[in-house]
C-alpha cells in the first residue's frame, strides 16, 4: 500500500466515523428543530389557555383504551362517547384491572384522531402523566380532566382520544440509558 | 463475466504478462482472490443469483395479484415477500452489479494495475454473501422473514421476532461493504490514474462512480446508524423511535430518509455513466457536453441531500417544509434533465447502429424519462398525499430501477462481456432478451400508474374487484419479463463458455484504455502505467 493510498484511506475513514455519528445526533437536532418551531410541541398540550366555551358547536368525543400485548391488564373507557362544546372542561374516566398475579408498571400514551385535533386537546390531569403501578389483581379508576380548545378547525366533527398501556418494566430496567433521550 | 482462469488458458492470443502469478485453483482461487477482475466478475455472478431469487419473489407476489382475494399466500407471507424483494433487489442486485462494473473497469479505464487496497476489496464482497444468508436464512425462522417493509419504518420493526433482528445486522454487513467498495473506489480513482489522466479527461463512468463512491461514505454510515438505534430499542431498552418511553417513530423516516433518498441516486449514478459510455459508441461521435455531465452528476449528488422528506409529505408537516420539499426535489429534475437532453444530443445526426448493448441504452434514455416525470408528480406536495402509497409510487420507482439501474447494467453487459471474456455474445438472443424485456417491462409498470391514480394501494395482497383486469394484465407481463431473463442467463453463459472471438477495439467506434488491451483482457494489466497525451 503506497504512502498516499494510506493517506486517502485514512481520510476516509474519519469521514465514515463522523457521518455514524452524525446519524445520532440528528435525533436531538431534529428534536431541537421542532422545538425551535413549535412544530410538534408537547408542551403545548399540557397548557391550558384561557378558554371560552363555543356554545353554537357540538363535538363528539370518542374514547378508545388499548393494552400493548406484552401487559397483561384489562384497560377500557368507562364512556366511549360523549357530545361537548369546545372550551367547555370535561372529566372522563378509565379503568384498568392487573389480571396477573404480580405488581406491574406500565403507562399510557395517547394518540389523537384525527391529528390535527392533538394540538387543541388540552389535558389538565392524566394519568397518563405518571406510571402507574398495579398490584396483582387491583382494580384502579382513573380520570382525564381536559378542555378541547375553542380555536378548533370547526370541520372536525369528531374527536377521538385513544390510549395505549405499555409495560414499563423493560424500560425501568434500562432506566439509565433513557435518561440520555431527548424527551418530546 | 468470465471464469478468468479459463481466459488464461488461451494462449493463443496470449499477451507479455500472462504466465507470472497463476493463481491458486479452485475455490481457493475465489475466496482468496485480490484481482479487480476476479472480484468484479464474483459480484457480478452473486448479483445475476439474487436477481434471480427477488425475481422470483416478484413473481410469486404477481401471482398473488392476478385475482383479488388470497389464492397462494398469507397477508403475512406477502408482506414477508414484498419486502424482501425490496432489500434484495436494492442491496443484493443493483449496488453488487455496480460494484461489479466498478471493479473490473476503473483500473482498466484509469489504466491502473489494480483496484488501490486488494485484501479489502476481496472483504468488502465476501462478506456480502454472509448478509444474503441472513437475509434468506430468515425465511426459515419462526414467525418467518422481515414483513415490516424494505423502509424498515418502527413500530413494525422493533416488534418483530428474531428475523428483524438478523436483517438489521444484515444491513449493517450489507452498509460495512459498500463502505469499504467506496473507499477503495474513490482512492483508486484520485491517486492511481495513468500519467496525463487528468480528472476531467477520465471516462464519465469513473466520474458517476466516484461521486456514488462519495454518497455512499457520506450515507451509509447515517442508515448504520438509524438501524442501531432500532437494534438498541429492540434488545437494549433506548426510547429512539419507541413511542412507549417517549421517542418518536416520525423519527426514524427521517433519518432514514436522509439516507434513502442519497440512496436512489447511489441506484442510478452508476448507471448515467454506464451509459454515457455506450451512446458515443454506437452514435460514432463523443459525448456531448462532457463537462456539462460532470457537474450535472455533482449537483444531483448535492441536492440529493436535502429532499428526504418528499417521502413524508403525508406524516405531517408545516406548509412551508412542504413547499421547500416540494421546490428542491422539483431542482433536482433541471440537471436530470440536462443529462438526458446531452445524450440525447449525442445521438443527434450521429452515424448509430443499434447493437443489443445501445438498444438497452436507448431504452434506458426513453423509459428513465418517464419514470423521472412520475417523480415529478409524486414531488407535487398536495397531489402526492392523495399518491403516496399507492400503485402510482410503485409504478415511478419500477420505471427508474428496472428500465433505469436494471436496463443500464444488462446494457453495460452486453456491451464489455466481449472485453471480459473474449468472445462475442449471441447477438440473435441478445435482442429476443431486449424486446422482450423491454416490451413485457412495459406490460407489468404502465398500467400501474392507473390502479395508482385509481386509488389501489400498495403492499397489500388482496383488493377491490375494479382493479383485476390492470393487475391480470401486470401480472402477464411480469411473467413475460422473468422468463426472458433465462434468455440472458443463456447468453451470458454461452459467451463466457466459448463464441466468436472478439477483436480487441470490441465496437467500431469504442475509444478508451480498455479498448487497447486484447480480448479476453489478461489476468494482469497495465503493470506499467500508459501515458495518456
Ligand atoms: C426526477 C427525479 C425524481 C423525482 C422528482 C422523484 C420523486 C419521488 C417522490 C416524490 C417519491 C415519494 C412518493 C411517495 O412515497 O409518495 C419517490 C419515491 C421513490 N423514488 Fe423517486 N424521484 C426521482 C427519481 C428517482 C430515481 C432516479 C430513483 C432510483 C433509481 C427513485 C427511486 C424511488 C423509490 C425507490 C421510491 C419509493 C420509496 C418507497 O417508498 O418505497 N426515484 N420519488
Ligand atoms: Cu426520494
Amino acid at each position: 500500500m503506497s504512502a498516499g493510498n494510506a493517506k486517502t484511506l485514512g481520510k476516509l475513514v474519519v469521514v465514515t466515523l463522523l457521518m455514524f455519528g452524525f446519524g445520532f445526533a440528528l435525533v436531538p437536532f431534529y428534536y431541537k428543530i421542532c422545538e425551535a418551531t413549535g412544530i410538534n410541541s408537547g408542551a403545548e398540550q399540557s397548557l391550558v389557555k384561557n378558554t371560552q366555551i363555543d356554545t353554537r358547536r357540538w363535538v363528539t368525543l370518542e374514547f378508545d383504551a388499548n393494552t400493548n400485548t406484552s401487559l397483561p391488564w384489562r384497560f377500557k373507557p368507562l364512556q366511549t362517547r360523549l357530545k361537548v362544546h369546545p372550551g367547555q372542561l370535561v372529566q372522563v374516566e378509565y379503568e384498568v384491572i392487573n389480571n396477573s398475579d404480580h405488581a406491574i408498571v406500565g403507562q399510557a400514551v395517547p394518540s389523537y384522531g384525527p391529528a390535527r385535533a392533538a394540538a387543541f386537546f388540552k389535558k389538565i390531569e392524566c394519568f397518563c402523566f405518571t406510571p402507574q403501578t398495579l398490584a396483582a389483581g387491583e382494580r384502579r379508576r382513573m380520570p382525564v380532566l381536559f378542555v378541547l380548545d375553542h380555536a378548533m378547525d370547526p370541520e372536525v366533527h369528531t374527536v377521538t382520544l385513544s390510549y395505549t398501556f405499555f409495560d414499563m418494566a423493560p424500560k425501568a430496567a434500562a432506566s439509565g440509558l433513557r435518561n440520555l433521550m431527548p424527551h418530546g | 463475466m468470465t471464469d478468468a482462469a479459463h481466459a488464461h488458458g488461451h494462449d493463443d492470443h496470449s499477451h507479455g504478462d500472462h504466465g507470472h502469478h497463476a493463481p491458486p485453483s479452485g475455490m481457493m482461487r475465489w475466496l482468496t482472490t485480490t484481482n479487480h477482475k476476479d472480484i468484479g466478475s464474483l459480484y457480478l455472478w452473486f448479483s445475476l443469483i439474487m436477481l434471480f431469487t427477488a425475481g422470483s419473489m416478484a413473481l410469486l407476489i404477481r401471482a398473488e395479484l392476478f385475482q383479488p382475494g388470497l389464492q397462494l399466500t398469507n397477508p403475512d407471507f406477502f408482506n414477508q415477500l414484498t419486502t424482501m424483494h425490496g432489500l434484495i433487489m436494492i442491496f443484493g442486485v443493483i449496488m453488487p452489479a455496480f460494484s461489479g462494473f466498478a471493479n473490473w473497469q476503473i483500473p482498466l479505464m484509469l489504466g491502473a494495475p489494480d483496484m488501490a487496497f486488494p485484501r479489502m476489496n476481496n472483504w468488502a464482497f465476501w462478506i456480502l454473501p454472509v448478509a444474503g444468508v441472513l437475509l434468506m436464512g430468515s425465511f426459515l425462522l419462526p414467525g418467518g422473514a422481515v414483513a415490516g417493509g424494505w423502509t424498515m419504518y418502527p413500530p413494525l420493526f422493533i416488534q418483530g421476532g428474531i428475523s428483524y433482528d438478523l436483517t438489521i445486522l444484515a444491513v449493517h454487513i450489507m452498509g460495512l461493504s459498500s463502505i469499504m467498495g467506496s473507499i477503495n473506489i474513490i482512492t483508486t480513482i484520485l491517486n492511481m490514474r495513468a500519467p496525463g489522466l487528468t480528472l476531467m479527461k477520465m471516462p464519465l463512468f469513473c466520474w458517476t462512480w466516484l461521486i456514488t463512491a462519495y454518497l455512499l461514505i457520506a450515507t451509509m454510515p447515517v442508515l448504520a446508524g438509524a438501524v442501531t438505534m432500532l437494534l438498541t430499542d429492540r434488545n437494549f431498552g433506548t426510547s429512539f423511535f419507541n413511542a412507549a418511553g417517549g421517542g418518536d417513530p416520525v423519527m426514524f423516516q427521517h433519518i432514514f430518509w436522509f439516507f434513502a433518498h442519497p440512496e436512489v441516486y447511489i441506484l442510478i449514478l452508476p448507471a448515467f455513466g454506464i451509459v454515457s459510455s455506450i451512446i458515443p459508441t454506437f452514435a460514432r461521435k463523443p459525448l456531448f457536453g462532457y463537462a456539462s455531465m460532470v457537474y450535472a452528476t455533482a449537483s444531483i449528488a448535492i441536492l440529493s441531500f436535502i429532499v428526504w422528506a418528499h417521502h413524508m409529505f403525508s406524516v405531517g408537516m408545516p406548509a412551508a417544509a412542504q413547499l421547500f420539499f416540494m421546490f428542491s426535489t422539483m431542482l433536482i429534475a433541471v440537471p436530470t434533465g440536462v443529462k438526458v437532453f446531452n445524450w440525447v444530443a449525442t445521438m443527434w445526426k450521429g452515424s448509430m447502429t443499434f447493437e443489443t448493448p445501445m438498444l438497452f441504452a436507448i431504452a434506458f434514455v426513453c423509459l428513465f424519462t418517464i419514470g423521472g416525470f412520475s417523480g415529478l408528480v409524486l414531488a407535487i406536495a398536495p397531489v402526492d398525499i392523495q399518491l403516496h402509497d399507492t400503485y402510482y409510487v410503485v409504478a415511478h420507482f419500477h420505471y427508474v430501477l428496472v428500465s433505469g439501474a436494471l436496463f443500464s447494467i444488462f446494457a453495460g453487459i452486453y456491451y464489455w462481456l466481449p472485453k471480459w471474456s473474449g468472445h462475442m455474445y449471441d447477438e440473435t438472443l441478445g435482442k429476443w432478451h431486449f424486446w422482450l424485456s423491454v416490451i413485457g417491462m412495459n406490460i407489468v409498470f404502465f398500467p400501474m400508474h392507473f390502479l395508482g391514480l385509481a386509488g389501489m394501494p400498495r403492499r397489500i395482497p388482496d383488493y377491490a374487484l375494479q382493479f383485476t383486469e390492470f393487475n391480470q394484465i401486470a401480472t402477464v407481463g411480469a411473467f413475460i419479463f422473468g422468463f426472458s431473463q433465462l434468455i440472458f442467463l443463456v447468453v451470458v453463459l454461452k459467451a463466457a463458455r466459448g463464441g466468436v472471438k472478439a477483436t480487441d477495439r470490441v465496437w467500431e467506434g469504442a475509444e478508451g484504455l480498455e479498448w487497447t488491451l486484447p480480448s479476453p483482457a489478461p489476468y494482469h494489466t497495465f503493470e506499467t502505467a500508459p501515458v495518456v497525451k
